[in-house]
């Protein structure tokens, strides 16, 4: 695939207001869906949504950050960004998928975690924490697919992942490129010149070999035409999950763990080898 | 950036010094001035007091070597994986030369170190992250470091302890540095899951990625006295919610309150209550006889 956008072009692309979200995309993929609600623990956090539901015959579970269509629906869903709540719930829904056996799709569309002084009070990171510890053991498989933003530690709480894709508009980071400029480049607003220094749009991590794939968006993003999108992301999930069926459900967690265990670039200087 | 705050210190004390008999013929290598007090020590006196001020008790941090001096029986420290070292995935324009004067001035090749060693005659894979080293940060030679030694706790059935330190995610990594949170994570669910015991200590500080992984993880969380824990940095809070943070915020003592921390150990007493720790878990239930 030749790079035709900017870093930034991505940026703005992934954070479209008219980019279709979640629960769209759920009611696209969906022949029946679910929600379900709450951690058990504290509340129901409404910037994860998840629950259950039927693609094609398979059943399968479904979670995701929930940005809003307007800045009304932002604010109730805190512009996607979740408390330690929503990855509670994802983690519940996720446990629940495990013993009924269902495969898990998780969309990742977030800032990032949520930096607020109840989300420290309730344990943000022990919340992201456990779900990249438990994530890894599930023997049931996980496919996790970025639709929007991929920021950070938010994201990664839903991205241990057997397949990771990414829509071809989406970018996926360790921190914002606003975050990057500021500590990095000692100056907040060169987040245009951070983001190209990030590696962080499809083509790039496709490169890196830290994601799996990348889903094609329709003729000029799929901001402008949201059925066709649903309709690629519906072919392309009901492929994978015939794929799972005939996969051996003891070689999940062993797939996802080797899969994650070789990411990583340094020098070995070890003479033995 | 904290070695020329020392040494700006540094001089601006000297003068101020009045010079009497235990002061004359000092050189500025032999005192230090209290991060927390202002107070001018001795070296000597601050690391004979496991570097906690004398006067106002404020715990100045400790780099690993440090740490493992006064934590482990003498002379069974082992390291591991000390060949493995950062090199610059995304490229990333100054990284290398960043790396290598951090090497220069601390001595260390990486910002963890890693091994084996004894506490009170008990076998344990220790890791300790260096604060002083780009500020702990995580990249992959970390993340490849704790995970190899994990993976050797595991298959020897040793106990992990891991004194956290570190301002989150190396950033100049990009998304490999994201990713060693789920690696390491997933090395330790391997590691649980046989029932081995882990131990996190947090140090300050601990946030960001380290804390949102490994650091909040152990089957028991210690932490040293006012050591800064939290997800974000109490700025960044600061600047999303607009407003002046509670005190004690992010403090150790706070995330005892809100149920984040087991125990709160002082210095002087983290290698007899390791040792009890370790002592517990030694024999199983069952092997009793």
């Amino acid at each position: 695939m030749k790079k035709n956008k900017t870093a930034w072009e991505h940026v703005q692309l992934a954070r479209h207001i008219d980019r279709p979200r979640t629960k769209e995309i759920i009611a696209m993929v969906c022949d029946d869906f679910i929600e379900l609600h709450g951690d058990r623990y504290y509340m129901d956090d409404p910037a994860i949504i998840g629950g259950i539901g039927e693609i094609e015959g398979f059943p399968v579970t479904i979670i995701g950050h929930q940005k809003g269509k307007n800045t009304e629906e932002n604010i109730k869903r805190n512009f996607g960004m979740a408390h330690p709540e929503g990855y509670r719930k994802a983690l519940r829904l996720m446990k629940q998928a495990k013993k009924f056996n269902r495969p898990i799709i998780n969309f990742i569309d977030t800032p990032g975690a949520y930096c607020g002084l109840e989300a420290e009070e309730r344990g943000q990171s022990e919340a992201i924490a456990r779900n990249l510890f438990e994530m890894m053991d599930l023997d049931v498989p996980i496919l996790s697919i970025i639709i929007g933003e991929g920021g950070s530690g938010g994201a990664l709480g839903l991205g241990v992942a057997n397949d990771v894709w990414m829509l071809e508009n989406s970018i996926y980071s360790v921190i914002s490129p606003e975050g990057f400029s500021s500590i990095l480049l000692k100056d907040a607003s060169k987040a245009k010149e951070a983001s190209e220094m990030m590696k962080i749009i499809p083509e790039d991590l496709l490169e890196l070999s830290l994601i799996d794939e990348i889903i094609n968006e329709p003729e000029g993003g799929g901001h402008l035409n949201h059925e066709d999108l649903g309709n690629i992301l519906k072919k392309k999930i009901t492929t994978k999950l015939i794929s799972y069926n005939e996969i051996k459900k003891e070689s999940f967690n062993i797939e996802r763990y080797e899969k994650f265990r070789k990411y990583g670039k340094f020098n070995n200087k070890d003479l033995k080898v | 950036m904290i070695g020329k705050l020392f040494k700006k210190n540094k001089t601006i004390e000297i003068k101020s010094i009045k010079t009497t008999s235990r002061y004359n013929d000092i050189s500025a290598e032999m005192y230090d001035k209290c991060e927390f007090c202002g107070e001018i020590i001795f070296k000597e006196d601050l690391i004979k007091n496991l570097k906690i001020c004398p006067k106002c008790k404020g715990y100045h941090r400790l780099n690993p070597r440090e740490r493992i001096n006064m934590l482990l029986d003498d002379n069974s420290f082992e390291e591991y994986f000390e060949f493995i070292e950062s090199s610059n995935p995304i490229v990333f324009e100054g990284y290398q030369e960043k790396i290598k004067l951090y090497q220069k001035r601390s001595d260390e090749k990486t910002a963890i170190l890693t091994g084996t060693g004894k506490i009170d005659g008990k076998k344990i894979a220790i890791a300790c992250m260096n604060p002083y080293f780009m500020m702990g940060s995580m990249g992959s030679a970390l993340g490849e470091k704790l995970t190899r030694l994990i993976e050797l706790a595991t298959n020897k059935n040793l106990p992990v302890i891991i004194f956290t330190a570190s301002g989150g995610a190396r950033m100049q990594e990009g998304v490999f540095s994201l990713m060693q949170m789920a690696k390491i994570s997933g090395a330790l669910k391997k590691h649980s899951n046989q029932g081995n015991l882990y131990v996190t200590v947090l140090t300050d500080p601990t946030t960001g990625g380290v804390s949102a992984s490994f650091a909040m993880l152990g089957d028991l969380i210690l932490a040293e006295p006012k050591a800064l824990i939290g997800f974000a940095g109490p700025r960044v809070i600061k600047q999303t919610i607009k407003s002046e943070l509670p005190k004690g915020f992010q403090r150790s003592e706070y995330l005892l309150k809100h149920g984040f921390v087991d125990q709160i150990v002082k210095r002087k007493g983290m290698k007899n209550f390791l040792s009890r720790v370790l002592r517990i878990h030694q024999v199983g239930y069952n092997e009793k006889k």
